[in-house]
């Protein structure tokens, strides 16, 4: 059979470790895996600016405000580079659009958390970047050529996020103690879903099998968990705060910690839509591509009277 | 107008060079209803961070591609040519600058 052929040759394609590119054979549920995996990451990226920009205009200074601002433009760069690889699938970015806005798509359970107080950008930087780094330099080595190159590109301005977030921490947790207990405070509030939104356990990730095979993932989301908990635990030692998990304890012969149980009830149910913020993100982003779209409509019919002046000059 | 109209424009094909006398590179794509769109587009997109001095924008629809399933064949007539390379010609030893 001509397909079971074709699919031979794109596992020996894979298990070589070479890329798969656009116009390559592929297997209809790699392409469609991709497409799921790729626009909800995309979505993500875009939804993921709405609780950073609710603090760019109430920033503590010119400093912090101008980093923000750079931040959360590179957030909507990272949905596009992104989009733009789910397009090279032959999808339209309007239907992965449509897929966001009619709650058929969807994005990181962690963007449905609102940020309470500044010291919430800290710990977006340090820690929700810090997790999605882990997945994303992981997500990097993958097959599908676009994916990994949006992927490069991604984790290389992903280092700045992070960094900025722990330094807002850093400042203040050597502040006064009113400062150091909005960091602890916002610590305990985004620990979990931190660790959560990297993914169920294996033995509950309906995806993981092909995804592996494939090498769409080349790690188990546990395995990512782990190495993101391992790396952020002395981080937070070092600021002097602590991790609100009562089981969690350093294993000296695996030489990793071991957490305590997830809620994963509350990841599901936030993933559901029963967040504290799910009406709310998805409702700006419908408006925006509302309110978007004399403006796609305008342009249009600029660029078309342009070409028409430069056709009778 | 309707919703039928709305479009997320035309697709732009990216290509930067990052410094002066190396070749410009595809980096990826942005929507843009035209050209000078499209580069104000992709400097904001693919070069927030010095990685280009210059921009080239070609309508995705206007690039034809070589297909990868006859890569095989397409690119054979240079397999059998090898007299095309340096390493083909056995040079005695002691004559310098070949």
């Amino acid at each position: 059979m001509e397909d079971l052929k074709r699919l031979e040759e794109f596992q020996a394609k894979i298990d070589k470790g070479l890329k798969i590119e656009p116009k390559d054979w592929m297997p209809e549920k790699y392409r469609l895996q991709l497409i799921r995996m790729m626009s909800q990451h995309a979505h993500s990226e875009i939804v993921g600016m709405l609780p950073e920009g609710n603090w760019i205009t109430r920033a503590p200074s010119l400093r912090r405000k101008a980093i923000l601002l750079s931040k959360v433009q590179d957030e909507a760069g990272h949905g596009l580079y992104l989009y733009s690889a789910a397009e090279t699938l032959g999808i339209d970015r309007k239907e992965l659009l449509n897929q966001l806005h009619t709650g058929k798509a969807k994005y990181s359970s962690i963007f449905n958390y609102p940020t309470l107080t500044w010291a919430d950008i800290g710990a977006i930087g340090w820690l929700v970047d810090g997790a999605a780094i882990m997945n994303q330099t992981m997500l990097a080595r993958g097959s599908y050529g676009p994916y990994s190159r949006a992927m490069v590109k991604i984790c290389k301005e992903e280092s700045f996020h992070n960094r900025q977030g722990y330094e807002i921490m850093l400042s203040l947790c050597n502040g006064t103690p009113e400062q150091k207990e909005m960091a602890q405070d916002s610590l305990n509030r985004w620990w979990w879903p931190s660790i959560s939104m990297l993914g169920p356990s294996d033995a509950e990730s309906v995806n993981s099998d092909d995804l592996m095979k494939w090498k769409v993932k080349l790690e188990s989301n546990d395995a990512i968990r782990q190495r993101f908990i391992d790396r952020t635990v002395p981080q937070a030692d070092f600021l002097g705060l602590t991790i609100p998990d009562k089981d969690l304890k350093f294993n000296t012969e695996t030489g990793h910690y071991e957490h305590g149980p997830i809620n994963w009830d509350e990841f599901f149910n936030v993933i559901k839509g029963n967040g504290p913020c799910n009406k709310e993100r998805l409702q700006t982003r419908v408006d925006a591509d509302r309110n978007g779209q004399w403006v796609r409509e305008a342009a249009l019919a600029y660029a078309k009277k342009r070409k028409e002046q430069e056709v009778t000059a | 107008m309707t919703n039928t109209t709305d479009t997320q424009w035309p697709l732009w094909e990216v290509f930067i060079q990052a410094n002066p006398g190396i070749s410009h590179k595809h980096v990826g794509n942005v929507h843009a209803a035209d050209a000078e769109m499209a580069i104000q587009n992709a400097r904001d997109v693919y070069t927030r961070r010095s990685e280009g001095i210059s921009i080239w924008v070609v309508p995705s629809n206007q690039i034809s591609a070589s297909s990868p399933e006859d890569m095989g064949s397409f690119f054979e007539p240079s397999n059998d040519k090898p007299y095309r390379h340096p390493t083909f010609y056995k040079i005695p030893e002691g004559v310098k600058h070949l």
